[in-house]
């Protein structure tokens, strides 16, 4: 069931989350993936792009995305090729104080590495700082850049989008 | 200008789909467009296409569009562009108007790709320039690089609605909110969602009262809406925004099937006015075929594989029927029907169904 929060504003509520969100043991293991894509719509270039069959839609193109957090490695191959940009690469493992996204991010400038930006939440709002670790923008990508952010720990489960200074 | 044994009126994906098709069984095809380039609404598609890999999903509209043209010009495949039919007569001739000289082509099967057009909703102020279709946004930003304005109100939350908006932000534009008469926002969540993260409020059950300015739009007034559609008092708010886009629905542009004496029947769920057609894409008019938008406002990837059924159409027509070419229509027919199968594809299924009962 999709919340009326996400069917009316277009934020998913705690309730569409939750779906998504991997187990807090996988996610002690390094970069895994998000994928928030909860409404069936015909679609599948996220099973189409993981090398290691992490996602499947199967049969029928509109069945949703189903997730096996276990057989992902993080490699963020997905992330560019969803047309919804519904997936995010978390990676809670980072360091001791800092937690990674990395969002495709298809605005320019694009930021540069090692610059503060602000991360920004599902509703648009400011909720952190954030530093830029890496930018990803090769050909392969098609014009959806990967940018990985630095987080404060816990963030990650917020921060899905990014504002440069300025 | 020659017409071939198969006239594709309108280069769109319909249209470039069905030629491709088409011409792997051996039929000549023409393709004609209006517009200085064919692809048809593909040209302005900046976003990755939804589907799967066989309809090309995961790639941008505009690169789909380059491809298909690829493939028509290494298959010898002519498209006439600037040329628009302008009538149909009795015998089976078809005016073709470009560069003020009218072609009459007499071909021996037509397809009707010609689109739809966009809708308008009338509003005090909605005369101002500043109140664009969304069409004509996409246009003017993404095949002329022109900003159509620097603040904007996006009315619709359909697909094209969620889309120009992000397409805007991606300009520089900032849109100021997407309103949406229905309590659900229209189009796909995950559209929905990107725009929602950048920072656009999407709000549904509003509507715009009026938009005003000396010149130009200079704000619009907007609020909320109970369960009647009326506006509930004391909820105005006012927008300073100096473009309105509407992105409120399309309507098929079927007068060349009209023209044509097709069998024509209102189906609000694909749109308006539609022609009756058989599972080959064939009108009640033998070798007059439909596909695309004019037969039911879809998504491009639905108006591809349509296109893609009425070139296999047209090939059975003109050329019989062969085991090959009935496996191709058969898989063409099952990847159509698997991309409707979902919950967007629910009016579309019904719509068809509906069609299909007219003629019973
Ligand atoms: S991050 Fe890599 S391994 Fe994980 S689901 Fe995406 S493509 Fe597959
Ligand atoms: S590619 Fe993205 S939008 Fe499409 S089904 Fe997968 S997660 Fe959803």
């Amino acid at each position: 069931m999709l919340s009326d929060k996400l069917t009316s504003t277009g934020v998913a509520d705690q309730s569409d989350l939750g779906q998504a969100w991997p187990s807090e043991d996988r996610l002690k293991q390094g970069p895994v993936v998000v994928v928030e894509c909860y409404q069936e719509i015909p679609c599948n270039p996220c099973e189409t792009s993981c090398p290691r069959q992490a996602i499947v839609v199967g049969e029928n193109i509109n069945d949703l995305p189903k997730v096996d957090h276990a057989k992902c490695n993080g490699c963020t191959l997905c992330v560019a090729r969803c047309p919804g940009l519904a997936i995010v690469v978390v990676n809670a493992a980072y360091s001791q104080t800092e937690s990674t996204v990395t969002i495709p991010y298809e605005f320019l400038p694009l930021p540069e590495q090692g610059s503060a930006v602000e991360g920004i939440d599902r509703q648009g709002r400011v909720c952190c700082q954030a530093r830029v670790v890496r930018v990803l923008n090769t050909k392969a990508q098609g014009k959806t850049p990967l940018v990985t952010l630095a987080v404060p720990k816990g963030k990650e489960r917020e921060v899905r989008f990014l504002r440069t200074a300025g | 200008m020659k017409a071939g044994e198969f006239l594709i009126i309108g280069g769109g994906p319909a249209g470039l789909m069905a030629a491709l098709a088409a011409s792997e069984f051996g039929v000549e095809s023409l393709i004609i467009d209006e517009n200085q380039a064919p692809g048809g609404q593909l040209v302005k598609q900046t976003h990755m296409f939804f589907g799967s890999k066989a309809e090309r999903a995961g790639t941008r509209g505009f690169e789909i569009g380059l491809e298909l043209q690829q493939e028509l010009s290494t298959r010898g495949i002519k498209i006439e562009t600037q040329a628009s039919a302008v009538g149909y007569y009795p015998d089976g001739t078809v005016a073709v108007m470009q560069n003020e000289r009218v072609w009459p082509l007499k071909p021996r099967a037509i397809l009707v790709a010609t689109g739809a057009s966009e809708n308008f909703v009338s509003f005090p102020g909605s005369d101002l320039p500043g109140v664009y279709g969304a069409g004509a946004v996409q246009t003017l930003m993404n095949v002329y690089g022109i900003r159509p304005g620097n603040q904007v109100l996006m009315v619709g939350s359909g697909n094209i609605g969620l889309i120009v908006s992000y397409q805007l932000m991606q300009a520089g534009v900032s849109v100021k909110a997407v309103i949406e008469g229905l309590p659900k926002i229209g189009g796909y969540l995950v559209h929905a969602s990107k725009i929602a993260r950048a920072g656009v409020p999407i709000l549904t059950r509003h509507t715009i009262l009026e938009a005003s300015g000396k010149d130009q739009v200079e704000r619009a007034v907007i609020a909320r809406i109970d369960e009647n559609w009326q506006p509930v008092s004391g909820s105005q708010s006012i927008l300073e925004v100096d473009t309105v886009c509407l992105a409120v629905g399309l309507s098929p542009l079927t007068e060349i099937l009209w023209q044509a004496g097709c069998q024509m029947y209102h189906v609000p769920e694909l749109g308006g006015q539609v022609a009756w057609h058989d599972e080959l894409m064939m009108t009640s008019v033998p070798g007059i075929f439909t596909a695309g938008d004019v037969t039911g406002i879809e998504e491009a990837s639905t108006a591809m594989l349509e296109g893609e059924l009425a070139g296999l159409g047209a090939a059975k027509y003109l050329k019989g029927e062969s085991k090959e070419l009935q496996c191709r229509i058969d898989d063409t027919a099952c990847r159509l029907a698997s991309l409707r199968a979902g919950p967007f594809g629910q009016k579309a299924r019904e719509g068809k169904c509906k069609l299909a009962e007219c003629r019973r």
